[in-house]
């Protein structure tokens, strides 16, 4: 059985947990300190999940979440998460984050995650839908209402199975390119808090990115 | 239950109508809006600090001071107080004269912020976010709580035997925890016994959640959930109509998140994403449809205070004014109605 593990207990973090945990996979997750303070949160929001620490996290998993704040990128245990699938979930949008120098300057924030992490198979998902959309709008393969998410990677077979994922937590895999292609679903995109169809988000994925929005993304 | 209003102050720029257009009209603008809520029986406003030009009202206790003469039975909060970048002693002293210039009315809510502007303005590290918040409001705490203190943290410089004038006139200064929807906030205000105000826009069903896991914290830090209290927060607009609310409100709606600068409005906000949040349960419509989505988030979260942001994204002056003559005439009396049936 494959192992997720979220790093964040934050509003995304919590509720894919859940959904993992309801799709099926032995779920683990993390937030920044000692597991025992998260305790009460995931057994609340997240049930059937087990709290652990980021580096247990990291080694048990076969595939990770970011799901934390970007400004503490810098505290993910980066060697345990050698070889593995990481998955972004995670913008950058000043105005909330605070300008971070290193995304300022370096441009797709999934660029710096991926530079971040260079043994690791980092693929961008989950980060164009807002928390309540990933958790009211997750379907059954096949329903008329199901919605899709958008995902970007370099490695074919990370994206694969990043797509198998997306669909077993209840939404359309939607694959738009290498990872750069991200900036088409980063903040300021059209296609960003938008939780829509298949069709749709093929359709807002279409148009050519513009410098503005890839600097943003 | 009680109904009240808020503000942020900001200044869009709808330039062709009777908004306002600079920030001196605009604090004229909120104090006479508290008049009209004082005078139309709402029972409380809320102002909130923010540090950016199109923001500009960073210094609502201040303004709440303004209110306070004008005023005689609104609750007067600041929502919220970004007490990351403040220093707690300073705010305590602000609303304790607050509550003498209103005669016991000062509260305070608590946040982290939704922004971090304060942050580098103050001389604070984004990194700290979480600590400060942690810090300076158990520090507030226990100036509130306790006359003469001695204390030592990471943020400030520390206290000894130090008395924090003046004492304010109420016996314990109602001081609420706002959240967004942080699990580790709704934990942080149980813990602490708080009373916890919700900020959120569209429909209250992602906050059952929070509630839950805020009495759960309560109750394993042993706080009697009778002392415990709920408010929610959150855009509003009434009309007279259904349809006309909705149309006469988008396009002012849709600039606000565009130039505020949200993620999700770079091109504004999209026409049927607005649509989907009414549905949801975002207060937009006529009086019997505020009322029912007011309604629901007292059926399911329990809360007995709803603070509805009057004038979001600097709408025309008649519309708010003809918003709150709804409020106050058609949707607070019968949620007061309402409620007290029930409760009874």
């Amino acid at each position: 059985m494959t192992t997720i593990g979220i790093l964040g207990a934050g509003k995304v973090g919590t509720v894919l947990a859940g959904l993992a945990a309801r799709s099926g996979y032995r779920t683990l997750i993390a937030a920044s300190g000692d597991p025992a303070q998260i305790e009460l949160i995931v057994e609340v929001l997240s049930p059937g999940t087990t709290a652990a620490s980021s580096e247990e996290v990291a080694r048990a998993a076969d595939v990770v979440i970011l799901a934390i704040p970007l400004g503490r990128l810098h505290t993910i245990p980066r060697a345990a998460l050698a070889g593995k699938i990481v998955i972004d979930a995670m913008n950058y949008w000043p105005p909330t984050d605070g300008m971070l120098e290193q995304f300022e300057r370096d441009g797709a924030s999934s660029a710096v995650v991926a530079a971040s992490l260079p043994d690791s198979l980092v693929v961008k998902a989950l980060n164009h839908l807002g928390y309540h959309e990933l958790e009211q709008d997750s379907r059954p393969a096949g329903a008329a209402d199901r919605h899709a998410i958008a995902i970007a990677g370099d490695d074919e077979d990370a994206v694969r199975a990043v797509a198998d994922i997306v669909d077993r937590l209840g939404f359309d895999p939607v694959i738009a390119g290498t990872l750069g292609e991200g900036a088409r679903f980063g903040p300021g995109t059209e296609l960003f808090g938008v939780s829509t169809t298949r069709a749709e988000v093929e359709r807002l994925l279409a148009p050519a990115v513009s410098p503005s929005t890839r600097r943003s993304a | 239950m009680e109904l009240g209003i808020y503000s942020f102050g900001e200044l869009i720029a709808n330039q062709n109508d009777d908004s306002a257009k600079s920030i001196h009209a605009r604090f004229a603008q909120i104090v006479e809006l508290a008049k009209l809520a004082d005078a139309g029986g709402l029972d409380a406003i809320a102002l909130g600090e923010h540090h950016r030009p199109d923001f500009s009202m960073s210094a609502p206790e201040v303004v709440l001071a303004a209110i306070a003469s004008v005023t005689t039975r609104l609750r007067l909060m600041s929502g919220v107080t970004v007490l990351s970048s403040q220093d707690p002693v300073r705010v305590f002293e602000q609303f304790a004269t607050l509550d003498h210039l209103s005669n016991g009315r000062a509260e305070i809510i608590a946040g982290r912020g939704a922004f971090t502007e304060s942050f580098p303005l103050f001389g604070y590290d984004l990194h700290d976010y979480d600590e400060l918040f942690d810090e300076k409001l158990k520090l507030l705490l226990r100036i509130r709580d306790e006359p003469v203190i001695t204390w030592r943290g990471r943020f400030r410089a520390p206290l000894h035997e130090a008395t924090i004038s003046p004492r304010p006139v109420q016996k314990q200064l109602p001081i609420w925890v706002g959240i967004g929807g942080t699990p580790a906030s709704a934990v942080r205000a149980g813990s602490l016994g708080l009373p916890m105000v919700m900020g959120f826009f569209a429909g209250p069903e992602q906050f059952v959640s929070r509630v839950a896991l805020y009495h759960r914290a309560a109750e394993q830090a042993g706080h009697d959930r009778a002392t415990l209290r709920l408010a929610v927060s959150g855009h509003m607009y009434v009309g007279r109509t259904s349809q006309q609310a909705r149309d006469d409100f988008y396009p002012y709606y849709s600039r606000y998140f565009q130039q505020a600068g949200l993620p999700f409005a770079a091109n504004g906000f999209p026409r049927d994403a607005y649509d989907a949040w009414i549905s949801a349960g975002l207060p937009v419509g006529s009086p019997q449809q505020v009322i029912d989505a007011i309604m629901r988030r007292v059926e399911l979260l329990g809360i007995d205070r709803f603070m509805g942001q009057i004038d979001v994204g600097n709408l025309p002056w008649a519309m708010t004014l003809d918003s709150l003559e709804l409020y106050m005439t058609e949707v607070a009396p019968v949620l007061k109605r309402e409620t007290a049936a029930v409760a009874s």
